[in-house]
């Protein structure tokens, strides 16, 4: 039996199941993140010092990652944009630069990470630093889903567009909504830890 | 699905464009006013306020155009009203229980003794 409104929209939402489904995943995901930001303010605000995010941080490297996500999150809609023309090898093209420029922000957060980690700051180091690395680090994890589900839909995914085209469609969609919203959190995250 | 016409898939392509450069510039806009020196006791404050705006009408633009939400359906924008009204929630609640403090250079009761039993080598 077909699973219903993967792609007509349910009479009483006005919508798709998936597109329901992921809008609430994102209010969560919006808790989720809230409550650390939450929890960095009353750390901050609570603390006798803190120190300046460029004194500490690498805003060029912070500025890189930032381009970096906002240009996957172009890349992402027009990989649905492509496939909304019934252009799939641009579709392609498009979904592969996604994943690339993911690929990239992780390496970037790789070599600030490693340079911490080389100088002997992690976690436990302080308070800042504890805020830091949980903040980045579960935003990074965040992408490397994002990455795992681009991953799974350029490869043996892909094949739905052959079949249940509309459907597939969908999927990126959907996806481009979960990868829209990692960027969105990036863009909050670098002007408060690195700017400020 | 909403069936678009090619047309109108261009014209969403054009906004996406738009969108990209609007948040480029907006992105060279922060880092630059990151750098403005503000002064006084809210100097941090103002600043992050100031960044925070910033972020704000990047992340509009990308909530609106980027997920579409500009014309999505009542029962998305009913579910993220929910989601905003915790989250102000989340963010203002804890917040309060620092407000009888905001005034005096202290923020917490102990802070002194407390800071110095768990960071004896002042380490921040």
């Amino acid at each position: 039996m077909e699973i219903p409104y993967t792609v007509e929209h349910r009479k009483d939402t006005g919508l798709f199941n998936a597109k329901l489904g992921i809008w609430l995943f994102l209010a969560s995901e919006v808790m989720l993140f809230g409550a650390l930001f939450s929890s960095y303010i009353l750390l901050r605000i609570g603390a006798p010092s803190w120190p300046q995010g460029a004194d500490v941080l690498n805003v060029p490297l912070g500025t890189l990652n930032t381009i970096i996500l906002i240009t996957s999150s172009v890349t992402m809609v027009m990989a649905w944009a492509s496939l909304m023309m019934h252009d799939f090898k641009k579709h392609k093209l498009y979904l592969w630069a996604t994943f690339l420029l993911a690929s990239c922000f992780l390496v970037v957060k790789g070599f600030e990470y490693g340079a911490k980690f080389s100088h002997g700051i992690f976690p436990a180091t302080s308070t800042y630093y504890a805020i830091y690395y949980t903040l980045t680090g579960l935003h990074g994890i965040h992408v490397i889903c994002g990455m795992i589900v681009i991953g799974y839909l350029l490869g043996p995914g892909a094949k739905m567009w052959e079949t249940k085209s509309e459907q597939f469609t969908n999927r990126i969609e959907i996806v481009g909504v979960y990868w829209h919203f990692v960027d969105l959190v990036w863009i909050f995250l670098f002007p408060v830890l690195y700017l400020t | 699905m909403v069936k678009h016409s090619v047309e109108e898939m261009q014209k969403h392509v054009r906004s996406y464009i738009l969108v990209f450069l609007a948040l480029m510039v907006l992105t060279i806009v922060t880092v630059a006013v990151s750098f403005l020196e503000f002064e006084g006791r809210l100097a941090v404050a103002i600043g992050v306020t100031v960044a925070l705006i910033i972020a704000v009408i990047k992340s509009s633009l990308v909530v609106s155009i980027f997920m579409h939400l500009i014309s999505e359906k009542k029962l998305i924008f009913i579910i993220l009203g929910f989601a905003a009204v915790f989250f102000a929630g989340m963010i203002a609640l804890p917040l309060l229980t620092e407000s009888d403090q905001v005034k005096t250079e202290q923020s917490l009761p102990n802070f002194e003794v407390s800071t110095a039993k768990e960071n004896p080598h002042n380490v921040h």
